[in-house]
């Protein structure tokens, strides 16, 4: 590219920025807040931010796990939710949630609400930016809270954290077992895809789009190029000017894409544990495809949800079985960098 | 002791020293609030032999930190008559071994001064360059606050072909801020005739405290053990490593007296080293070599990474791969369609992995008809030639540990990965080039669609060539017409298998068996007749000669 047309999408992503941010500021009307605990966040907190939609089931487990790592608030837009999510999260005392009823796709998948919340509240704290079923690990995670890490990377510079996607799932039919709320789900959700991912640089946001895995291998072996984005830059030190593009895969300003080393090197990063696959994914599948919120061209997946609907099993001889961090670092899936 | 944040460590560790009868002295950065400040004094106002010092404005790499050392080791030295040994701390220190120790040793060695002091001609470790400069130039801009007039001051005086005068010859020496001086040597600094200009001087020195007393410490000590007695390891942009509760086995094997930079909130660490001081006296030297090999394997990671290896942390410009792929790997073309049992005769003789036609349009052949390989890789070829470069890099990533073979040919998808392979030094690449034509000679097609497909893989054959032959090329590439090949057939094979390196030592004990070519010569001609000219195989003569065998009896191939 040349000098001019650099500077000339430099310049159109500037805008693109902007508008984000006042589609977010246009947006915030649409959020009521249920209960407001944002008075107890405190400057050096980590804070988590995520919309969610009948998540009871996934939420004991997610925030115990966060807590664990040391985040100090949760703010979570409720969108609708009719399974008693709201109400269990304001009985929690370090959660504030916002509800919303209206459309999830048109609210850029909850982003623009997000973004809103980000603006208020996220300035000057590394945030967390993550759904119900995405349980973040990053190498360490066993013995050093994200305080550590947050610090260490600030102390290098660095204000974004790369991750990946990974897929888990069970052995056998996936509604095969019910999963209890709270319970760890990976101890069904054992298994993964060690090692059929792709990924290409974006030219125009340089963020890396990497797809694969077991949704590539079984639901999208024949149109590969649909198969869902894995990469992801959920935790970001905020800046009240930044703003998500689409979900978490990509953001502006484009320098926090920049996750990866592009001279031959490894920097630190993690992988963001996929839940979806307990059992209710099956009756969920049905539902997501009626909503059609879920995807720009819904239309296009509805092949995917009619073969979730069937509750196949996605094993095959090759799945790795989840050790732990340093299984998936060895394997290359997440990197120590150099912080050891 | 010098200290500019995480306060209640810092008193931890000061009442440890303390309460083993080691007088202390503490500089707080000027930038503390007072609030904090005076609160920290407080804290300690009970231990009778702890001293505050003047306090100066300490920023990374200015005069400040020197000064700060100076004062304190100015109180130190009048305050504690009896010490002899000073020992430069920070608040993130930790003492390793209980204190007793380290008075022993030091106490063994009443003369030795242990400063890691190196001139900067020898030992080019800076980093980020500036390590003659930094005592040539000038720099009067803050690196931290000012990087922008840092840098144009530097470019500037450069350009200008600036240089500052050494006072009184001195010779500059670099090394660990971590110091621990004798009486006699710190004093003698202190009390210099000359100090003011050395001051003077050092003051506009880049990261003085990295040299003032390196560098000084030479003119006055008997006996300077180039080494520091703190453990301290900084990465490649010069950010000091910083320890955390799992390092607790590895700080305890380094024997080391103090380590720093320890995470304020790493409770193990400050639990474990500030109160089992009842621990066994050893007299073994400090030992850090395991240490420092874990910091440096890191660096290396970070800054090289793992060949081959493609993840959402790495991902090279094309050019800085440091290797396409992760292990070597052979690709073989035509071998499978002059010889009816290549596969798995290559298999039995060199142990290794062997595929079909990995790139064959309708699935990947993956050994033993697998339809899923290692890591979940799977046969589909949509998938596959969705991205096919990340398919053969994760083929060979998974298989890390065994040698992968595989087939390939004008009827597979070419285009979209031979320059991938082609540029792969890891690639041993083994050309039968016009082999592709034995399995139209044995096929029942009628001539025309036979023709037809000859034409079509002979143009995409023959591109393919022009790939291998191409001066980008960084395989180990080897191509053979077909009759010459057949012409002789072991050598190549040994050669190729050799090259592979894990058969037995006395040579080919088993041959693949070549197809049957009685009556190529003439299928060729027939091709010519026709009008398509196959060129790629060679010169096949028309009628029977010696290697086309006898029919009935084999000639028997040597085996060398």
């Amino acid at each position: 590219m040349t000098w001019a047309a650099e500077a000339w999408l430099a310049y159109r992503l500037r805008w693109k920025r902007r508008r984000l941010l006042f589609r977010a500021l246009r947006k915030r009307r649409q959020l009521d807040p249920v209960r407001d605990l944002t008075s107890l966040i405190k400057p050096d907190d980590i804070l988590v931010f995520s919309t969610v939609r009948n998540e009871a089931l996934r939420l004991p487990f997610f925030l115990a796990h966060y807590r664990a790592l040391g985040v100090g608030h949760f703010l979570i837009v409720d969108n609708d939710s009719d399974d008693g999510t709201q109400e269990y999260l304001a009985a929690q005392p370090d959660v504030s949630v916002w509800h919303s009823g209206h459309s999830y796709k048109l609210s850029r998948f909850g982003v623009d609400w997000l973004t809103w919340l980000q603006i208020r509240f996220g300035h000057g704290h590394w945030c967390l930016t993550v759904d119900a079923d995405e349980i973040l690990i990053y190498p360490h995670h066993d013995t050093r809270p994200m305080q550590a890490l947050t610090e260490w990377l600030d102390a290098h510079g660095r204000q974004s954290f790369g991750t990946m996607m990974l897929d888990m799932y069970p052995k056998g039919k996936l509604d095969a077992e019910r999963y209890e709320a709270g319970a760890d789900p990976f101890e069904r959700l054992c298994w993964f895809d060690g090692g059929n991912y792709v990924m290409q640089k974006k030219r125009d946001l340089h963020n890396l789009w990497i797809q694969g895995g077991v949704r590539a291998r079984k639901f999208f072996a024949e149109r590969p190029e649909r198969a869902p984005t894995l990469g992801k830059t959920p935790l970001v030190k905020w800046n009240r000017r930044f703003a998500y593009v689409s979900s978490a895969h990509s953001i502006l300003p484009r320098r926090l894409n920049l996750v990866y080393d592009d001279q031959g090197g490894e920097r630190l990063s993690g992988i963001l544990l996929h839940t979806k696959f307990l059992h209710v994914v099956v009756a969920r599948s049905a539902e997501e495809k009626h909503r059609a919120e879920h995807f720009a061209n819904s239309a296009l997946y509805d092949d995917y949800y009619d073969s979730l609907q069937t509750a196949p099993d996605l094993w095959c001889e090759q799945s790795h079985r989840l050790t732990g961090w340093r299984q998936l670092e060895a394997m290359g899936l997440m990197s120590r960098g150099n912080w050891t | 002791m010098l200290v500019h944040t995480a306060f209640g460590r810092a008193e931890q560790v000061a009442r440890h020293w303390s309460a083993a009868g080691c007088p202390i002295v503490i500089h707080a950065d000027k930038n503390v609030p007072k609030k904090t400040y005076t609160g920290f004094v407080k804290a300690l106002s009970d231990l009778p032999n702890v001293r505050f010092s003047r306090r100066h404005r300490c920023e990374w790499g200015t005069w400040g930190l020197v000064a700060a050392t100076q004062s304190a080791s100015a109180v130190m030295l009048s305050d504690f008559k009896d010490v002899r040994h000073v020992y430069l701390a920070s608040g993130s220190c930790l003492p390793l071994r209980p204190v007793q120790e380290l008075v022993d040793y030091l106490a063994e060695r009443p003369h030795t001064d242990f400063i890691e002091s190196a001139t900067t001609a020898d030992v080019p470790w800076t980093i980020g360059g500036l390590d003659q400069e930094r005592f040539m130039l000038r720099f009067p801009f803050s690196w931290r606050k000012n990087r922008f007039l840092f840098d144009k001051y530097v470019a500037l005086q450069r350009k200008l072909g600036y240089r500052r005068r050494i006072p009184n010859g001195i010779v500059p020496h670099m090394g660990s801020q971590w110091w621990c001086l004798t009486r006699q040597t710190l004093s003698a600094i202190l009390e210099d005739p000359d100090r003011s200009v050395y001051d003077q001087y050092f003051r506009k020195v880049w990261i003085p405290d990295e040299s003032y007393f390196q560098t000084l410490s030479r003119l006055y000590s008997r006996q300077i053990e180039s080494r520091s007695l703190t453990l301290s390891k900084f990465d490649y942009q010069g950010k000091p490593h910083i320890f955390y509760d799992d390092h607790l086995q590895l700080l305890r094997r380094s024997d080391c007296f103090v380590a720093r930079k320890i995470w304020p909130f790493a409770d193990k660490l400050y639990d474990a080293f500030l109160t089992d001081a009842a621990g066994a006296m050893k007299r073994t030297e400090p030992n850090p070599g395991k240490i420092d090999r874990i910091f440096a394997k890191a660096v290396e990671r970070r800054v090289r990474g793992r060949p081959g290896l493609y993840m959402q942390s790495r991902f090279p410009v094309e050019g800085r791969e440091n290797g396409l792929t992760c292990a070597q790997y052979s690709m073989f073309e035509g071998f499978s369609d002059l010889f009816e049992n290549f596969g798995p005769w290559l298999a039995r003789v060199t142990g290794t992995r062997v595929h079909g036609h990995l790139f064959a349009p309708e699935r990947a052949e993956f050994s033993d008809g697998q339809r899923v390989m290692n890591g979940a890789l799977s046969d589909n070829a949509t998938l596959r030639d969705y991205n096919p470069h990340a398919f053969l890099a994760s083929l060979i990533w998974n298989t890390r540990g065994e040698r992968q073979c595989f087939q390939f040919g004008p009827r597979d998808t070419v285009k979209e990965i031979e320059w991938n392979i082609a540029k792969d030094p890891n690639a041993q690449i083994s050309v039968i080039s016009g082999a592709w034509a034995v399995p139209l000679f044995k096929s029942n097609l009628n001539f025309s669609e036979i023709r037809q497909e000859a034409a079509r893989l002979q143009q995409i054959e023959s591109k393919h060539l022009d790939v291998l032959r191409s001066p980008w090329a960084k395989a180990r590439i080897r191509i053979w017409t077909m009759a010459e090949f057949i012409e002789a057939p072991m050598e190549p094979l040994q050669t190729i298998i050799d090259e592979i390196g894990k058969q037995s030592q006395h040579g080919l004990a088993e041959v693949p068996k070549m197809a049957d070519l009685t009556g190529f010569g003439q299928f060729l001609q027939n091709l010519k007749n026709q009008g398509m000219h196959p060129y790629l195989m060679g010169d096949f003569p028309v009628e029977h000669r010696l290697h086309e065998p006898e029919r009935g009896q084999r000639k028997p191939y040597l085996v060398r």
